[in-house]
C-alpha cells in the first residue's frame, strides 16, 4: 500500500485515518446522550436541540466552518478559553480538522442511534426497573445492548463522513501538508497541480473503497439491530 | 407477619375518560383483581409497582410502605421489591433464559431460591441456555415467573399471566401457580378476567368494576353470593368448595370428600389426601326438596337455602349452605315459586359428575 501510495499521498491517508478515528470516538458519548434524550425524553428544549444536531446536515459546510472558526478561533471565545485552560489549541491543527468531522458527522451519527433506541420496547426497560435496576443499570443493562448494532452502525456512518469532511475542514483549519490535509483535502491540492491526476485517480479510489465499506457495514449492522429487537415479539418458537 | 392485613392499598386517580377510585385490604395468599378490561385492573398494579403514579394513594405490603401520598412517599420502582410478571412476558430478548432469570440477583441480594431451583420449580431447566425468541408462550410465561421469583420480591404482581395462553398451557402453568401461593410467604396480586383461574388460585377476590371496588372478600364468600351473580357474570357464576381426594374408583371417577358429603368427579391425577378447590358452576346444580331417588346424577348434598336472589329475566339464584360451605344453584323463578324456596328451607342439591371440569380444580399445598 505505501509502494502503491506516494508519500504524501499516504500522509493524507493516514491523517484522515486519524483525524476520523478521533472524531468518531470522542463524539460517540455525546452521540448517544443526545440520541436518548431526542427518543425517550419530553424536555422544553428538545425541538431546538433536535435542529441544531441537524444543522450540519443543512448549512452550507463553508458556513460550519466559519462558525466553527469563529467559535473555536484562538480569539473564539471557546477557543481562547480551551488554550488558556488547557493548552488546547483547535484552529489549522489536526485536532479542528478532527472537531469539525465530528461536527459535520454528528447529525448521521445521532439518527442511526435514536433509531435503534426508538426500536427499543420501554416496556422491556419498565420490566428491568421493576427487577431491581435503577435507571442507569437498566441502560448498561437492557438498552445498550439492544442497540449496539446500532450504536456502532452510528459510529461506522460516522467514520465514512468524516473520512470525506471537506468544506468545514479546509475552511476552519485550512490545508496544511501534514498538519490538517486530509484526504479530500489532498485531492482538491492534487487537483490545483499540473500532473497530479495520478494522485487524484488513487486517491479516489481510497475514498470509494472507504465509504462502499462503511456503507456495507453500517447496513448489515443495522439489520443486527432490528433482528435483536425483534427477538422477543416473534412469538414463534423457531422465528 | 401479619396474616390479617398482608396487603393495602388506596389508590385514586383521574384520567382523561374514566376516574379509578380503589382501596382494598387484604390477607396473605392470591389476591385476584377480578373485572372486566378496561375497569381499572392494570392500571392499579402499574401503580403498586410504581409504573404510574397516581393522584392519590397508599400502598403498604407487609408493613412496608412502598407510598404514600399523604406522608409525600414515592419508591421509584426498582426500590419496591415487586416482582411483576407482564401478560406479554417481556423477556430480555439479548439473554438466554438463565441470564434472564438471573437478572434480578444482581439487585436484590438476600436469601432465596437458586436458578436451579426456580427452574426445577417451573420446569424450564433443560431451556437454561436458550433464547427467549426460541421458547413456546408457556415457556415463555413459566420464565417470566421464574425471573420475577429470582428477584426477591417481597411481593408478587401477575398482570393476566396466562391470559395469551391457550387452555392446556393455562393448565400447564396453574399448579406452579398454586404451589407458589402454598409454598410461598410471597403474597399474590394477581389479575385476571377468567373465573375458573380465580377460583383455583385466589385466596381473596376484589371485583373490580368501572374503577372502583365492587366486592372484596375472601374467594369462597364473594363467589357464593347471589348479589354478586350479575357482575361475575350469570354463565360463570359458581360456589367454590374445599374438598380432599378419597379415592380413585376403577370406572374412572376420583371420590371426593367436602362438607357436605361425597361427590364424584371424573378421574384425577391428585393422589389420595391431596386437598382441592373444586368450583361447581351455578347452571350445573339442580335443586329438589326430596332426596332424588332413581337419577343418574350421582352427587348429591344436602344443605339449607340462605339466600335467593331474583333478577329480571327469567333466572333466579339460590344460595345453599351445606355444611359450613355455600353452593349458588341457578334456577327459574318458576321452579324457585313453585318449590317455595326461601331462606331456611332445606333441599337436596343435585350435581352432574361429568360438569366439573378439570379447569374447575386447583390443588392447595401445605397448611393454606
Amino acid at each position: 500500500m505505501t509502494d502503491w501510495l506516494g508519500p504524501e499521498e499516504w500522509q493524507a491517508v493516514a491523517l484522515s485515518l486519524k483525524v476520523a478515528f478521533w472524531a468518531t470516538v470522542l463524539s460517540l458519548p455525546f452521540g448517544i446522550l443526545t440520541a436518548y434524550a431526542l427518543a425517550r425524553w419530553r424536555f422544553p428544549g428538545r425541538a431546538l436541540l433536535n435542529g441544531l444536531v441537524h444543522l450540519p446536515l443543512i448549512l452550507p459546510p463553508v458556513v460550519t466552518g466559519y462558525l466553527l472558526l469563529l467559535t473555536f478561533g484562538r480569539r473564539g471565545p471557546v477557543g481562547a478559553f480551551l488554550e488558556q485552560t488547557f493548552g488546547l489549541v483547535l484552529a489549522f491543527r489536526w485536532t479542528g480538522a478532527a472537531l469539525a468531522a465530528a461536527v459535520m458527522a454528528f447529525p448521521l451519527m445521532v439518527r442511526a442511534i435514536r433509531l435503534s433506541i426508538e426500536a427499543v420496547d420501554p416496556k422491556l426497560e419498565q420490566a428491568a426497573a421493576t427487577l431491581g435496576a435503577s435507571k442507569l443499570w437498566v441502560f448498561v443493562t437492557i438498552t445498550l445492548p439492544l442497540i449496539l448494532p446500532g450504536v456502532l452502525a452510528g459510529a461506522v456512518l460516522a467514520f465514512a463522513k468524516a473520512m470525506g469532511e471537506f468544506g468545514a475542514t479546509i475552511t476552519f483549519v485550512s490545508n496544511i501538508p501534514g498538519e490538517t490535509r486530509t484526504l479530500p483535502s489532498a485531492i482538491y491540492a492534487f487537483l490545483q497541480v499540473p500532473g497530479g491526476e495520478a494522485s487524484v485517480w488513487r486517491l479516489v479510489i481510497v475514498s470509494v473503497v472507504i465509504a462502499l465499506g462503511a456503507l456495507a457495514a453500517s447496513e448489515v449492522l443495522a439489520r443486527r439491530v432490528q433482528a435483536r429487537v425483534r427477538g422477543e415479539n416473534a412469538g414463534r418458537p423457531d422465528a | 407477619m401479619r396474616g390479617d392485613r398482608m396487603l393495602e392499598i388506596a389508590l385514586r386517580h383521574r384520567f382523561a375518560e374514566f376516574s379509578l377510585d380503589v382501596a382494598f385490604e387484604a390477607p396473605q395468599g392470591v389476591t385476584a383483581l377480578f373485572g372486566r378490561s378496561g375497569a381499572g385492573k392494570t392500571t392499579v398494579v402499574d401503580a403498586v409497582a410504581g409504573l404510574m403514579r397516581p393522584d392519590e394513594g397508599r400502598v403498604v405490603v407487609d408493613g412496608r410502605v412502598l407510598q404514600d401520598a399523604a406522608a409525600r412517599i414515592w419508591l421509584p420502582p426498582h426500590k419496591r421489591r415487586v416482582g411483576y410478571v407482564f401478560q406479554e412476558g417481556r423477556l430480555f430478548p439479548h439473554l438466554t433464559v438463565r441470564g434472564n432469570l438471573e437478572y434480578g440477583l444482581r439487585f436484590n441480594a438476600g436469601a432465596g431460591p437458586s436458578v436451579d431451583e426456580v427452574a426445577d420449580l417451573l420446569g424450564i431447566a433443560s431451556l437454561l441456555e436458550r433464547r427467549p425468541s426460541r421458547l413456546s408462550g408457556g415457556e415463555k410465561q413459566r420464565v417470566a415467573i421464574g425471573r420475577a421469583l429470582m428477584a426477591r420480591p417481597a411481593m408478587l404482581l401477575m398482570d393476566e399471566p396466562l391470559a395469551a395462553l391457550d387452555g392446556p398451557r393455562k393448565a400447564e402453568i396453574l399448579p406452579y401457580l398454586a404451589r407458589l401461593r402454598d409454598e410461598t410467604k410471597v403474597p399474590i396480586l394477581y389479575v385476571s378476567h377468567a373465573l375458573d383461574e380465580v377460583a383455583q388460585l385466589a385466596t381473596t377476590l376484589v371485583l373490580i368494576e368501572e374503577g372502583g371496588v365492587r366486592a372484596c372478600g375472601p374467594v369462597a364468600e364473594v363467589l357464593s353470593d347471589p348479589a354478586l351473580v350479575p357482575q361475575l357474570g350469570v354463565r360463570g357464576a359458581g360456589a367454590v368448595l374445599s374438598a380432599t381426594v378419597v379415592a380413585h374408583d376403577p370406572d374412572g371417577l376420583t371420590e371426593l370428600a367436602c362438607a357436605g358429603g361425597r361427590l364424584f368427579v371424573p378421574a384425577l391425577a391428585e393422589p389420595v389426601g391431596q386437598r382441592l378447590r373444586l368450583r361447581i358452576e351455578a347452571q350445573d346444580v339442580m335443586i329438589a326438596l326430596d332426596r332424588p331417588e332413581g337419577i343418574s346424577a350421582l352427587n348429591i348434598l344436602s344443605g339449607v337455602v340462605t339466600a335467593l336472589r331474583q333478577g329480571d329475566g327469567p333466572g333466579a339464584v339460590v344460595q345453599i349452605a351445606v355444611g359450613e360451605e355455600l353452593l349458588l344453584a341457578r334456577i327459574t323463578r318458576r321452579s324457585a315459586r313453585a318449590l317455595n324456596l326461601a331462606a331456611g328451607v332445606p333441599v337436596h342439591t343435585v350435581i352432574k359428575t361429568v360438569s366439573v371440569a378439570p379447569g374447575d380444580i386447583g390443588a392447595v399445598h401445605g397448611g393454606a
